[in-house]
Formats: C-alpha cells, structure tokens, sequence
C-alpha cells in the first residue's frame, strides 16, 4: 500500500510475491466469538468498503485475477473477495522489457497491451494513458489535470509493443506452448510415471503456492484465547503435509500425491471445469523462486504435454 | 569448472555401470541458465543433464536422509562447505554413514543470480564462466561481470577447500577470491542497538516473511520427522503470517533448534523469497558459542561433544550471571 513519501518502482517487470494480496489477503478475520457466561455473542466482520487504485499491474498479474473471478466470483460468491475487487480500479501497465523466465504468451496474454480498467505504457520518461471501462473513465476524468494530448501516442505504443514482442521472440520460453488435447487426459496423466522422478527433489516447502499469482486455496482456523475466538482463513498450500486433512484422514499422504495435485489442478483439472482456461498466466515467480528449481514447464516437459509452435 | 563437470559425469558413470551405487545425487540442468537443481540419476542415460558449474549453491546433504532409510548406497557429491552439513547430520545419526559414499568435489565460490540481475541484467539469455569473469548475454546485450562482486553471500564466508567428511575427492583444490569479508559484522552491529531498536529491526525484516517454510524445509539442520509446527496436536501449527507474532515465534525457535547443529551454510537465506536474512539469526548464536566456549564449527567432526550438548563445571552461565538482563 502506498504512503505519502514511498518511492516508486516502475522499472521492475515481475514483482517478488504476486499481487493477489490485494483482493485475497493471506490472513483475514472472517468471524468473532465470545462467550460471556451462558451467553454466545457473535460478530461478522464488515465487508471491506475501502476503495482502492492499484497501479502498474501487468498483464499476467491482471489476467490472474480473471482466473481467480472463475472461483471467487462462482456460486456461492465470495463476498470478501468481491468487495475488494468491485471496489479497486485496476491500471494495467504494459511490459517494456520482460525477463528470461517470462512466458505469458503461452496463455494468450499480450504482455504489452494490458486489459485492465485503464491501460499505460512507460516509453522513455513519458507514461500513456488509456481508459477501458467506465471505472477506468471515471478516474481519467477525475485526474484529467494531470494529462495532455498525446500527440503521435498511437504510433509510440505500437513501437514498444512491438519491441516487446521482438524481446519475447528471443526468450528461453518463447517457443513453450501446452497442448489442449494432451492436458485433457486425466488418467493418463494421474498415472504417469514421471511423478516420482519429478517430486523426488520437491522439499515440500509453500514458496511455489505463496507466489504465485492462481493459487487460491486457503485454511480457515480458530484463533481461541480464553473465551474469545477468532475465525479467520489464511492461504493454504498443498504442499502442506496437512493439506485437505479432514475427519476421515488425508487423502493425499505423500510427497508425491501432494506435487502431483499442484500439477494436476493448474494443467488438467482447472481447464477441465473452467472452459479450457489453465491455471498459469506464465509470470515466471515460481521459475524464479522455487528453492529446488523446479516449475510448471519442466512438469509439463516431463508429462509430454507440450506442443511445438 | 567445466573440467570438473567432466570428471564428477565419468565417476557417476563408474559408480552406477558397476553397480555400486543404486542412484547418484548431483546438480542436473535447468530451463535457464543459471537454475541447476538437485538431481537424482539413476542409470548412465540419465548423466547427460548433470551439470557443475557456477550455479549449483544447492546443499545436497539433507536428502540422504530420505536415501538412508532405504536398504541402498548412494553416491553424492558435496562442495566442501556440504560436508558440513553432512557430518553434522551423521553426528545427529540422522544419515547412516555406511550407506552414503561421500565425493568431494572442489568449488571456486557460487553464483548468485540475483547479485547478477542487480547489476541491471534482465531477459538473461546465455552465461558463460571465464575465469574470474563471467559473460552474460542478455536479450538487450552483453555485459561482463567479475565473479567476486556476484558470489552468493554465503560463499563470502567460505570455510575453505577441505573436506569435513568424504570417501574420495575429485580435481585439485580451488580457491574462492573476494574481498575480505566479517560474516559477524552485522550480528556485531545489532549487537550494539537498544534492545527497542534491535526489536524494530526484526519486526520489520520478518514481517516480510509469508511463511512459505522454505528456510525450514531446506535447512539440514531442521531435521525433525515432523515439524512442532506442522504438528495438528501443536497449539503451534499455524499457516497465517501474522506479523506481530506468529513469525517471530517461528523463526526464533527455529534458530534456538538449530543452535550449535547449524553449520552457517546459508542456504535459509539463500531460498528466502523475500530475501530476509536469516542468517543473521544463526550467526548470533554461532558467535555466542565461540566466545563462550571457544571457537566452534558444527559440522567440523562427527564425534566430539558439542558445546550446547555437553556440561562442564567451567562452563559461563551468561544467563544466570546478568539474571537476562543486560
């Protein structure tokens, strides 16, 4: 969150941790117990009614929250969730000089195009402004002092666009694509052998869930001091060996199973219930962080769901 | 380097052709340039994709705990600094020395990409290794970068080319060049902070943290079958970052766990995502040790008693002499 004084950054291309924070906080406070005697008081907490303007977002990250509207925004409606993302105005900011580990064209992200409620683009010193939507008009309006008439702004943006598109071409990555109908064997690929070979280096550790932009799954506990209890939910990660642990057990008891299903949600069972949509945007966090190196692209690699473009 | 790359391949290969390991742990070829992970090979196809180079920080000791329980050899080539690591766990009878075979393999300080991208590299495309020089090709040029100004921070604390643990060792010893380098330098200035300010600065370097257990799960150290705070039945175990508790109490602990078993390979901060050093942690007890019992390098043998684990009538009592207070 920014404060009078923060210096920005506009620079950086891909951020440390995902922005999925702002809409989905790691930790919140959903409900208040106290018991006072025989009494049961309980208290919902209030929506969240702030608004917000997140700025410089880029386009992966921006087609993120489309990903998670698909879980959030379903029946029944997060209504957290919701409040945060009805009430921020998203300003999309183009990429000027993607990194090695970048891949978002795999899914059909224009990089340099941001679709978001106003778009910009940073070329030399000058930012270009573009409203989307009426949410993104609203605040152009709002702001308009700070604007002039960009004057041939058409023609600079379809320069950088095209650069970018120049710089993606010479990426490691560039040529990574998944194949629709292989990732749509879930048998097949529940059953593959390559599992063991692939999870036998994981540590188990949530780095790859915690920064990525589509992971979701999250935990609710109790907080209990005395006779006060909070309830709140917090991410979860299957790597966790606690992960979906309920009642009847743990239906995912291994390393393995635990890898697997991070693998399986986000190239199989994902698209499957979500029109074909996987659950990547290609921001190359989990490239950059994982502790064993281990990704999405050496996964698919490994399963043989790729397809050459 | 490469040369050695060369060398750990044709062991590897004699080691599995002949049967007498069932798999090898090394460092195998990542998607780019610079992410070699660990790797397990287990057949002479598979040592194609085995790679030496300045990109492989990874500490391999902590698998062999898994390895161990099984009824097999493995081979596993170690840095020196690894050998540390695991003696230490040997000494913990954590690994069962009989069934590892321990190649010592000699390192002239690793790489770390982030020092690399700091420089105002990005869209790395292509590294090579040149002597004290490493050339990086990037998708918006070509730059050349001295390799001491963009070591690891923990090979600024390198321990020297000798082996703590090893059955064999391979090529001659190397030497990691860079500028002379305190590794208690910054403990020592915390040291000298109000406790007031000392708080401030944990609080704010570990509510970065997001509680991903990358620290815990990499740390040879951090042994435990299961986790106090990955326990059910621990009123400990917890997912939630909260940044006026729960991280403090999980990275203290952890580092009072650790205490005389840490060997200071920092691979803690190395894996951090949120690069908090964590290191610094461990080093404040790693100093406490040294000046309370004599200096003292876990991992140094596999034997003795340690400091922590052993009682003399001579020993200090700084915390019964001051009452806790300063």
């Amino acid at each position: 969150m920014w404060q009078e004084g923060t210096a920005v950054d506009l620079k950086t291309t891909i951020t440390a941790k995902s922005l999925k924070n702002i809409f989905f906080p790691q930790i919140e406070n959903l409900l208040a117990f106290e018991r006072q005697g025989q009494k049961l008081s309980l208290e919902q907490k209030q929506l969240p009614a702030e608004k917000t303007i997140a700025f410089g977002v880029r386009a992966c990250d921006i087609a993120s929250f489309n990903l998670l509207d698909k879980v959030f925004l379903k029946q029944p409606v997060d209504h957290f969730y919701q409040a945060r993302r009805e009430n921020c105005t998203l300003i999309g900011l183009a990429c000027s000089e993607p990194e090695e580990t970048c891949f978002c064209r795999t899914f059909g992200i224009e990089p340099a195009s941001p679709t978001a409620d106003a778009a910009a683009w940073l070329v030399g010193d000058d930012l270009f402004w573009q409203p989307k939507t009426t949410k993104g008009e609203e605040l152009t309006a709002a702001i308009k002092d700070l604007f002039t008439e960009a004057e041939g702004g058409d023609k600079i943006v379809a320069e950088q666009q095209a650069q970018v598109q120049a710089l993606l071409d010479k990426m490691p990555l560039a040529g990574f694509a998944l194949s629709d109908e292989e990732c749509s064997k879930q048998a097949e690929i529940f059953e593959s052998e390559v599992w063991e070979e692939l999870s036998k280096t994981c540590l188990g550790c949530g780095t790859c869930t915690y920064v990525c932009p589509t992971c979701h799954c999250y935990d609710i506990r109790d907080y209990e001091v005395n006779d006060k209890v909070e309830r709140y939910r917090c991410w979860d990660s299957c790597m966790f060996s606690d992960f979906t642990n309920m009642a009847g057990g743990n239906p995912r008891t291994t390393r393995l199973a635990r890898f697997r299903q991070r693998y399986m949600h986000k190239l199989v069972y994902f698209p499957a219930n979500n029109e074909g949509a996987y659950a990547c945007v290609g921001c190359g966090r989990r490239l950059q962080k994982c502790p064993v190196s281990l990704n999405i692209v050496k996964v698919a690699k490994a399963l043989g769901v790729t397809k050459n473009v | 380097m490469q040369k050695i790359e060369q060398l750990i391949k044709e062991k590897a290969r004699d080691l599995l052709a002949a049967g007498q390991v069932t798999s090898v742990i090394a460092w195998q070829k990542g998607e780019m340039f610079y992410d070699n992970a660990p790797g397990y090979f287990d057949n002479t196809e598979e040592l194609d994709a085995l790679v030496y180079n300045a990109f492989c920080a990874a500490n391999l000791s902590k698998y062999l705990i898994a390895n161990t329980k099984k009824d097999e050899k493995t081979a596993v080539f170690l840095k020196p600094c690894d050998t540390y690591s695991l003696n230490q766990l040997i000494k913990d009878r954590r690994v069962q020395r009989e069934q590892v075979l321990v190649i010592g393999i000699p390192c002239a300080g690793m790489v770390d990409i982030n020092k690399v991208k700091a420089q105002g590299l990005k869209g790395i495309i292509g590294i090579t290794e040149d002597g004290d020089n490493l050339t990086v090709e990037t998708a918006y040029g070509t730059k050349q970068v001295a390799r001491a100004e963009v070591l690891l921070n923990k090979c600024l604390a390198c321990k020297g080319s000798a082996y703590a643990v090893s059955d064999e060792t391979i090529g001659e010893p190397m030497a990691v060049k860079h500028a002379p380098y305190d590794r208690f330098a910054v403990v020592k200035e915390l040291e000298s902070l109000s406790p007031q300010e000392r708080f401030a600065f944990w609080q704010e370097e570990l509510s970065k943290c997001i509680r991903c257990n990358a620290c815990r799960d990499i740390c040879p150290a951090c042994s435990c079958e299961q986790c106090l705070f990955d326990n059910p039945e621990s009123p400990l175990a917890g997912k939630a970052n909260n940044n006026s508790a729960e991280e403090q109490l999980f990275h203290i602990i952890r580092a009072y766990h650790v205490a005389g078993r840490c060997t200071d390979c920092g691979e803690c901060s190395r894996v951090c995502p949120q690069g908090i050093r964590l290191d610094l942690l461990n080093r404040k007890f790693i100093k406490d040790i040294n000046e309370f019992y004599g200096d003292y390098q876990a991992g140094a043998d596999a034997d003795t008693n340690a400091p922590l684990l052993s009682f003399d009538v001579d020993d200090v009592e700084p915390g019964a002499a001051t009452k806790g207070r300063e």
